[in-house]
């Protein structure tokens, strides 16, 4: 089957502009309506179509790609208010919450997680590498990465 | 056939009472001792960096962990979005302990070569999959087709490896 016979692969492009609109706009107080537009569809066959191919209705998409975004925010250690704002939410607390509900620590919490595990790596490398990896590579035998208690 | 005696019938219940006590002592046996998992996996590559540029911005893979190691040396892993719990470890081939001079050139020219699948990723939607992903310059070596054991495309990473590409049984 080539790209040409396969059915409907114009629906399928315009699904996908969908999600790439997404994927780009995310900070933007976009809502389904603007999306459903961009992809030419009536709002409600959009919704469906969108949830059939990806799972999720394009309002959960949105919240998904809003929290794996904050989270690399939270990984440079952006304030959360100021990361909140930059993925597109309003308020902390919506933005809290939701967090929370797809990630299931607070945005708070899994900072200083993140914090700490970035900390540890830069002190402790091997610690983060399965020994046949490190030992092969002769990474166990340079001094600058051994450590007490590996 | 002669009866079992009273002393014979107790024997035999007391003898199955104890192979159900076996069977009963095997099944709490914690499996900790056998493998269960697979939690890492290794793919060569000709650059750690395009090779983030490729798994991370144009497959959507999220970064494990990303550890310089040293001069020329770093620790980098990926997981697909939804499987967090399997890293994949994107090896740069140089020379060193695991290569001599020798290996690491002839193992760069099998990988660029396209001479190593390494497995089947899966994904909610092929098509949609497909598209995105061709719009973002991925290499697909078979468009999605239908075969007698799934529907499948392939693709090339950045380096030469192959992957098929399948999608969830809906």
């Amino acid at each position: 089957m080539t790209e040409k016979s396969y059915p409907k692969v114009y629906l399928y492009r315009r699904i996908v502009r969908a999600k790439l609109y997404i994927d780009v706009n995310y900070a933007e107080n976009i809502d389904l309506d603007n999306i459903a537009d961009e992809a030419f569809f009536s709002k409600f066959h959009f919704i469906r179509l969108f949830k059939k191919t990806y799972a999720k209705t394009p309002h959960q998409y949105l919240t998904f790609v809003r929290v794996e975004r904050s989270k690399l925010l939270l990984q440079e250690n952006m304030p959360v208010a100021e990361v909140c704002h930059a993925v597109g939410f309003d308020s902390v607390s919506s933005f809290t919450g939701l967090f929370k509900r797809i990630a299931g620590i607070t945005p708070s919490a899994y900072q200083q997680e993140q914090q700490r595990i970035k900390r540890e790596i830069k002190a402790a490398p091997l610690k983060f590498i399965p020994n046949c990896f490190a030992e092969s590579n002769g990474w166990t035998k340079n001094s600058n990465f051994k450590e007490v208690g590996i | 056939m002669p009866k079992a005696t009273a002393g014979q019938k107790i024997a035999i219940l007391k003898k199955l009472e104890f192979n159900r006590l076996l069977i009963f002592a095997a099944s709490t046996i914690k499996t900790s001792n056998m493998i269960t998992r697979l939690n890492h996996v290794s793919i060569f590559v000709l650059d750690q960096d395009s090779a983030y540029e490729f798994y991370v911005n144009k497959l959507g893979f999220k970064v494990h962990t990303d550890a310089p190691m040293g001069p020329g040396a770093r620790w980098l892993t990926v997981c697909a979005p939804e499987q967090p719990d399997l890293e994949i470890a994107l090896m740069a081939i140089n020379e060193g302990m695991m290569f001599s001079k020798e290996s690491a050139q002839q193992m760069r020219d099998l990988v660029s070569k396209g001479t190593f699948g390494f497995g089947v990723f899966e994904c909610n939607d092929l098509l949609a999959t497909y598209e995105e992903l061709k719009g973002k310059g991925v290499e697909f070596t078979k468009a999605p087709k239908q075969e007698f054991y799934g529907f499948e495309a392939l693709f090339k990473d950045d380096s030469g490896n192959w992957f098929s590409l399948g999608q969830k049984a809906k």
